[in-house]
């Protein structure tokens, strides 16, 4: 069973406002949950690898994400590759950004407007 | 026949011949919408303005006798997480309320090259979280079949607009079986493209290492249609990948598909069962070989997916955080404060509930007993589907345990809606290419075959489900 703390630790570090009801209600729903998935523990899986999504590249081999099938590889990486493209600057169109930052709650001369973070 | 009931291929034959023009096509389906959309509820937005001059651009390209894109004027609707410029998108969260898409994604953009005509943005579980569009916060869709019923989910929306012939197609996308079940549910045909077979820029993320934009309709050959106008690889989602070569055409006495033992134990509806059960003896009846396989890993793919799905989810909605765009809290005293109300009262239930699971998982001390440990069980999953595919060309199996239920029956506990997966899960898990085909009725609601191709072979089960759409014609 998570405790009512675990939830108020987890809530704070996901920045996630839960008032008191709510707290005890994601406890009691929570633990059920993770009650359910204990299900894995069943089995020991240690001899298997995690699922990864991206390689760096091996000897150049090209391959692509879940190709293991189709290549009848032994290993089981899903992804054979790291994508990589040259660190340039893409350019916005203007009307594109002004698009974008207008979503913000609030701005001035054209950037996102936050809250004092360093107090004196 | 009514314009409303056309196919792609039909209302584009129509329109060529000049049997009715693209403004009569996009007026029957805004019609149909304000007929039967009140009971429905499949629409978030409805784009009525900018379809109906497209429609007018439209016909002016066909009296010039401008060559047709296949989907040119095909009234289209759009799940409400993929952007399309202009136009508010919600993903069915108060978070994104007045959220107007800035740019489109890059899917929008290839149905935007063929003149496709965007009716309007269809209802979901708040980011895809759920799987009967119940956990939208902006109300329930109802399934046109029984409209006290749920649609399924996440795309309840969009498969509830074809089913009710609000649309032509639709645009969806499957996390853990979002476009498959609510197909399912809803009596019409979507597919789960191979992970990495469509680009996802422009889709509002949620789980990364699962998320697939998904096309729906009424035929088969309309499935292909839009799957083949929207994939390929497009440099602004590194995990899209270039079309493979196409299929050999199928020969159906050489056709052998598997059907895993594991699908068809307890928790499965005997009615449910009974349909798919007679779907694959039709498909024995014209030459198929049937094979029983087994997927022996298949009790373990739903826990796990319960951990990467929060995860995941968890990670990709930090974003969200009142300050860049989407709700903001008035009234907060630090940026703190503007986080932990933004986020608390933006999110539903839903979200809140994986947001902490998530968190949860992912936090340090646990990541190895959750995350890790069902990233092990993931490759274990993808290794049994591996092996069988030795053997078989695809494998069948029912899409949804149960019929579409009761709208607030399972709502309360979050469990028995998470249950409810069990049979998409498995396959989104390995990255697998999957077809949702309605198959027959049980009790006056449909049910939908599950069938399962190998990595990029989509134009092989959908050839294999036209098989049965020609066989058994609905």
């Amino acid at each position: 069973m998570i405790s009512e703390e675990e939830v108020k630790h987890i809530a704070k570090l996901a920045r996630l406002g839960l008032t008191q009801v709510e707290l005890k209600k994601m406890q009691k729903e929570l633990s059920s949950i993770l009650d359910y998935i204990e299900k894995l523990g069943d089995e020991d899986k240690s001899s298997s690898s995690a699922t990864e999504r991206a390689k760096a590249s091996e000897g150049g081999k090209k391959g692509t994400f879940f190709d293991f099938a189709v290549a009848r590889v032994k290993k089981v990486d899903i992804s054979v590759e790291n994508v990589m493209r040259n660190d340039e600057v893409r350019r916005l169109k203007p009307e594109v950004r002004r698009k974008i930052i207008e979503q913000a709650p609030e701005t001035k001369a054209g950037y996102l407007k936050v809250k004092l973070i360093l107090n004196k | 026949m009514k314009l409303t009931d056309l196919t792609i291929t039909q209302a584009h034959q129509g329109l060529k011949k000049k049997e009715f023009s693209a403004l009569e096509l996009c007026k029957a389906y805004l019609d149909k919408i304000k007929e039967r959309d009140r009971e429905i509820f499949a629409f978030l937005t409805v784009n009525t303005e900018k379809a109906l001059s497209q429609a007018k651009k439209i016909d002016n390209l066909i009296s010039a006798g401008k060559k047709l894109p296949i989907l040119t004027g095909i009234p289209t609707a759009i799940k409400d997480n993929i952007l399309v410029e202009g136009i508010k998108c919600t993903a069915g969260s108060k978070i994104l309320e007045d959220y107007i898409a800035p740019y489109d994604a890059t899917v929008i953009k290839k149905l935007k090259e063929e003149d496709c005509l965007i009716l309007g943005k269809t209802n979901l579980d708040e980011f895809g979280m759920g799987s009967s569009t119940e956990n939208s916060a902006f109300g329930p869709t109802h399934n046109p079949h029984d409209l006290t019923r749920v649609p399924g989910g996440s795309s309840g929306g969009s498969a509830a607009a074809v089913a009710a012939n609000e649309c032509v197609c639709a645009l969806g996308s499957d996390t853990g079986g979002s476009i498959r079940q609510p197909a399912s549910f809803c009596g019409v045909v979507g597919l789960r493209p191979t992970y990495g077979a469509v680009s996802r820029y422009g889709l509002i993320a949620f789980v990364s290492s699962l998320d697939q934009i998904s096309p729906v309709a009424k035929t088969v050959e309309d499935t292909r249609i839009i799957f083949e106008t929207i994939k390929g690889k497009d440099c602004l989602d590194s995990n899209s990948v270039e079309k493979p070569a196409p299929v050999k055409k199928l020969k159906i006495r050489e056709l052998k598909i598997g059907v895993p033992k594991e699908y068809f134990v307890k928790g499965i509806d005997p009615e449910v069962a009974k349909v798919i059960k007679a779907a694959i003896k039709k498909y024995e009846e014209i030459g198929v070989k049937i094979e029983e396989v087994s997927l022996p890993y298949t009790e373990y793919a739903l826990p796990a997916y319960y951990i990467i799905n929060p995860s995941e989810a968890s990670a990709n909605l930090a974003r969200y955080d009142g300050i860049k765009y989407g709700y903001s809290a008035k009234e907060a005293k630090d940026l703190m404060e503007i986080y932990l109300k933004s986020k608390g009262e933006g999110f539903g239930q839903e979200v809140r509930r994986r947001i902490i699971l998530g968190t949860y998982s992912l936090s340090a001390g646990y990541y190895e007993a959750y995350y890790l440990r069902a990233q092990k069980v993931r490759t274990l999953v993808k290794n049994d589907f591996e092996k069988v595919f030795e053997k078989v060309d695809a494998i069948f199996t029912p899409v949804s345990p149960v019929l579409p239920f009761k709208i607030g029956e399972r709502i309360e506990d979050p469990l028995p809606m998470y249950l409810v997966d069990v049979y998409t899960v498995p396959i989104s898990l390995a990255g697998l290419p999957a077809l949702s085909l309605p198959v027959g009725k049980a009790a006056n609601l449909p049910v939908g075959l599950q069938i399962i191709g190998k990595p990029f072979e989509e134009s092989k089960i959908l050839e294999i489900g036209e098989i049965f759409e020609k066989t058994c014609p609905r």
